[in-house]
């Protein structure tokens, strides 16, 4: 390796890998160092829904930066990243899910971000594979859908254009300092070390403040047109997956192969990488409830993956408090693929002195108090 | 959900799976239960077996299945093991019900399956694994005056050749890929063995008039539609093969049966943990077992094809010590073991004499497709490092078959240590991985 780059992203997930472009396109010297292959972690384990939360200021903020970058880059995004932009109808169960469909919309109106309530009938006419009785939905129009691990490796790509060294099956063992060791024994050298390895984080950085949250999914074989749009449960942040429990909800997502992948669930304190069954089945169950007719159509496959989870559900994104040259960009749980463009232009704009396009503070690491010592 | 409970599973109804669940059975199981894909018993290698008339059933096909008849075997046919939610208990799927299996201890017996090796036009309509098409002859297919080629390695050319002859076909070419001393090594071999020997003249006397060309392989399979030229999709027309010195065979066809050996099938194997390796004399993984047939799962034992391609007489005899042990009574094995090495060695040999020569490896072009679910060309994998990344960038072995076919081919081409293999082993309905479980 000739000479030392100004920043080295560990982790080649999509947020390593964005943050990675985005700083070799403003004029970086960047090496992206990957343990395995690009998008193998939690990118391989996500749904990849493009999607503006609301549970707070500072998620809709940096969903919808992110959405926006989303939306320029699909253009460049290679066929097999299988950028769609299909909507979010995030359905409503009864009257009571009805209020708060007409909250969610008033809150995104007044944002002005377009979304639409629809009604029984509007909703049945979208999917009308949903089961019967159900009051309606809010219709996202602007939300999409991604397969994140391609979309990572086009990111790679992007960066290595702008001159970035992408370095991958090289497992990084040690963060010390300005320097990074690699399980090969070689060492680099930079300016500036971004931990960006997801779930990995914690280990090359002790005192994180983030868990690890278990998610499983299942993907059916090709049942073209059997839903048209990411659906979601409404109550999914508010009833399914807002307590420290486990959790599942309803949340299906049409593959632009024909395929339908199936959510969602969070489990804490797992750490074992095989289906739980149990939790598949009580996954697939509530997908059953939702989408009666799923019960003939076969899965073909299904898979588990760990999100690195912060305690206030954002993520981790700016300098570490006390390593000075150590920055994180890590804690995005559910929500990488979505917020990974976006936190890398914030990212860029802290580390290389821009103007940041949403106010940092609530994704500043130094918002907790970490724990542990320099170095376990 | 409807629960099942034996002392003794097994997985897997042809010769090794029927010989286990009956020794297990007469060794005093209190209760022995067979899982099988099919409809009737006797696996890929004894297909329509049972539905034949007993005097024109092979022998050991006969006894074989008279025996499980006679057993008091539970046999759940058409039923596929899908996943196994926690150690002990299989889900089992089938036409109509989920069935949760508890087993005290488990044969696997799955068997294996054709391997391919892509190279252009394998992909063509009528170019088939010779078990595909032996099954769908004996399934109906008319193969009367029609002109078979077959290609590939080992002894099962000829049966199947032989075979298909029985039924009309005109067998216009066998190309064996080993070089002829090989072969001839081999057959030396088999001058020790009366009963191979036998079978081995009669082979050589029906088929003497087709040509048995050794040192011989695929280069491609051409099609032409009649009305419409030579698209990719046209059924093979004429089959090309190659020595690897620019000389060409080119034989006109109305099938080419390729028939690469067979590659174990572990699936099981490997969602329940068990270890494998990698066999050189075969060029694939196999199931590690013990002198008792056990895996490195306790109580978890293999037999037959799966445990590593040894032929009929060694899966039956595999089977039977796999099913004792299984039952508690080792020790009643005991006198099988050293016939059971001597098939093993045999195994070997034929293994090493019929090994894949090393030019099979470079026959696909770039744009000849290895995974035929999603559409994958050559091109697409050679930068890859993985199967895994293989999988995540390019869908490769993501589709339905979740890399049955391509997997073999994938492994022979690039050396890739095998996949993960994750539940559900075979395509599930949404309701059984649903089930609820208490």
């Amino acid at each position: 390796m000739s000479p030392s780059p100004d920043i080295i992203v560990v982790g080649g997930g999509i947020v390593g890998t964005a943050c990675a472009a985005e700083l070799a396109r403003r004029g970086a010297t960047v090496t992206l160092i990957e343990a395995e292959c690009l998008g193998s972690g939690a990118t391989a384990a996500g749904m990849g829904h493009l999607v503006v939360m609301d549970d707070s200021e500072a998620q809709f903020a940096l969903g919808r930066l992110s959405r926006d970058r989303w939306d320029e880059l699909s253009d460049r995004l290679p066929a097999d990243a299988e950028f769609e932009n299909c909507g979010t109808l995030w359905v409503a169960a009864d009257d009571q899910e009805m209020a708060a469909v007409r909250a969610k919309e008033t809150f995104y109106a007044e944002r002005e971000l377009a979304a639409t309530t629809l009604d029984a009938a509007a909703l049945y006419e979208a999917e009308p594979n949903l089961r019967p009785g159900l009051a309606g939905a809010l219709h996202v129009p602007g939300d999409s859908v991604v397969y994140a691990p391609c979309a990572a490796r086009a990111l790679a790509d992007e960066a290595t254009e702008h001159g970035a060294t992408v370095l991958t099956g090289r497992a990084v063992t040690r963060i010390d300092g300005q320097r990074v060791l690699l399980a090969d024994g070689t060492a680099i050298t930079a300016g500036r070390v971004v931990n960006a390895a997801g779930d990995g984080a914690r280990h090359l950085t002790p005192g994180l403040p983030v868990r690890p949250r278990n998610g499983q999914l299942a993907i059916t074989d090709r049942y073209p047109g059997f839903v048209s749009h990411q659906l979601v449960e409404l109550g999914y942040l508010k009833n399914a997956h807002s307590s420290g429990q486990d959790s599942v909800a309803f949340n299906a997502q049409p593959r632009p192969s024909g395929q339908v992948l199936l959510g969602s669930s969070r489990q804490f304190d797992v750490t074992d990488p095989a289906v739980d069954h149990a939790m598949l089945g009580r996954m697939l169950r509530r997908s059953l409830d939702y989408l009666p007719g799923l019960a003939d159509l076969q899965i073909i496959r299904c898979w588990t993956g760990f999100r690195a989870a912060t305690p206030d559900n954002l993520p981790l994104i700016g300098p570490h408090p006390s390593h000075e040259h150590l920055w994180l960009a890590t804690g995005h749980e559910g929500l990488g693929v979505t917020t990974s463009l976006g936190t890398a232009r914030l990212l860029a704009d802290l580390m290389l002195e821009g103007e940041p396009p949403l106010d940092p503070a609530p994704f500043a690491p130094a918002r907790f108090e970490f724990v542990g010592g320099r170095h376990a | 959900m409807i629960e099942r409970n034996a002392q003794v599973v097994v997985i897997g109804g042809g010769p090794a799976g029927l010989a286990a669940a009956v020794a297990a059975d007469r060794a005093g199981a209190d209760s022995v239960l067979l899982i099988d894909a099919n409809v009737d018993p006797g696996g890929q290698i004894w297909r329509g077996e049972t539905r034949r008339r007993p005097d024109q059933r092979n022998a050991t096909a006969g006894d074989t299945l008279a025996d499980f008849g006679t057993s008091a075997v539970l046999h759940l046919g058409e039923s596929r093991v899908v996943a196994a939610p926690a150690p002990g208990e299989l889900l089992v799927e089938t036409a109509e019900d989920v069935l949760v299996v508890r087993y005290g201890s488990l044969v696997i017996a799955t068997g294996a399956r054709e391997r391919f090796v892509p190279f252009p036009g394998w992909t063509r309509p009528n170019v088939m694994g010779v078990g595909g098409l032996q099954a769908m002859v004996k399934g109906g297919l008319p193969i009367e005056g029609k002109r078979v080629a077959l290609a590939g390695s080992g002894p099962l050319l000829l049966a199947v050749a032989d075979s298909l002859q029985a039924h009309g076909a005109r067998i216009v070419l066998v190309a064996e890929q080993a070089p002829s001393h090989k072969v001839a090594r081999f057959g030396m071999g088999m001058l020790m063995d009366p009963g191979k020997l036998g079978q081995g003249l009669g082979y050589a006397w029906r088929l003497r008039r087709v040509p048995y060309r050794r040192g011989w392989w695929p280069a491609r399979a051409d099609g032409r539609h009649r009305s419409r030229g030579d698209a990719s999709d046209a059924p093979v027309s004429r089959a090309v093969l190659t020595n690897g010195r620019g000389q060409e065979i080119i034989v006109a066809c109305d099938y080419l049966a390729c028939g690469f050996h067979i590659t174990p099938s572990l699936e099981l194997v490997e969602l329940l943990g068990c270890a494998t390796e990698y066999d050189t004399y075969q060029g694939q993984r196999t199931t590690v077992v013990d002198g008792m047939q056990q895996t490195s799962v306790a109580g978890i034992y293999g037999a037959g094809e799966c445990i590593g391609v040894g032929g009929l007489e060694c899966a039956l005899i595999e089977g039977r010590i796999a099913g004792l042990a299984a039952a508690g009574h080792p020790a009643e094995a005991a006198p099988l073991l050293a016939e059971r090495d001597r098939e093993r060695n045999r195994a070997q040999a034929l293994n090493a004499a019929f090994s894949l020569r090393p030019e099979l490896r470079r026959l696909a072009d770039p744009e000849t497709v290895v995974c035929r679910c999603e559409d994958i060309p050559l091109s697409r994998l050679v930068d890859l490092s993985s199967w895994r990344e293989a999988k995540l960038h390019t869908r490769c072995g993501m589709g339905a078959c979740q890399g049955r076919v391509c997997g073999g081919a994938v492994e022979f081409l690039f050396d890739w240590e095998p996949r993960s293999t994750r539940p559900p082993l075979f395509p599930a309905r949404v309701g059984t991985l649903a089930a609820p479980r208490d």
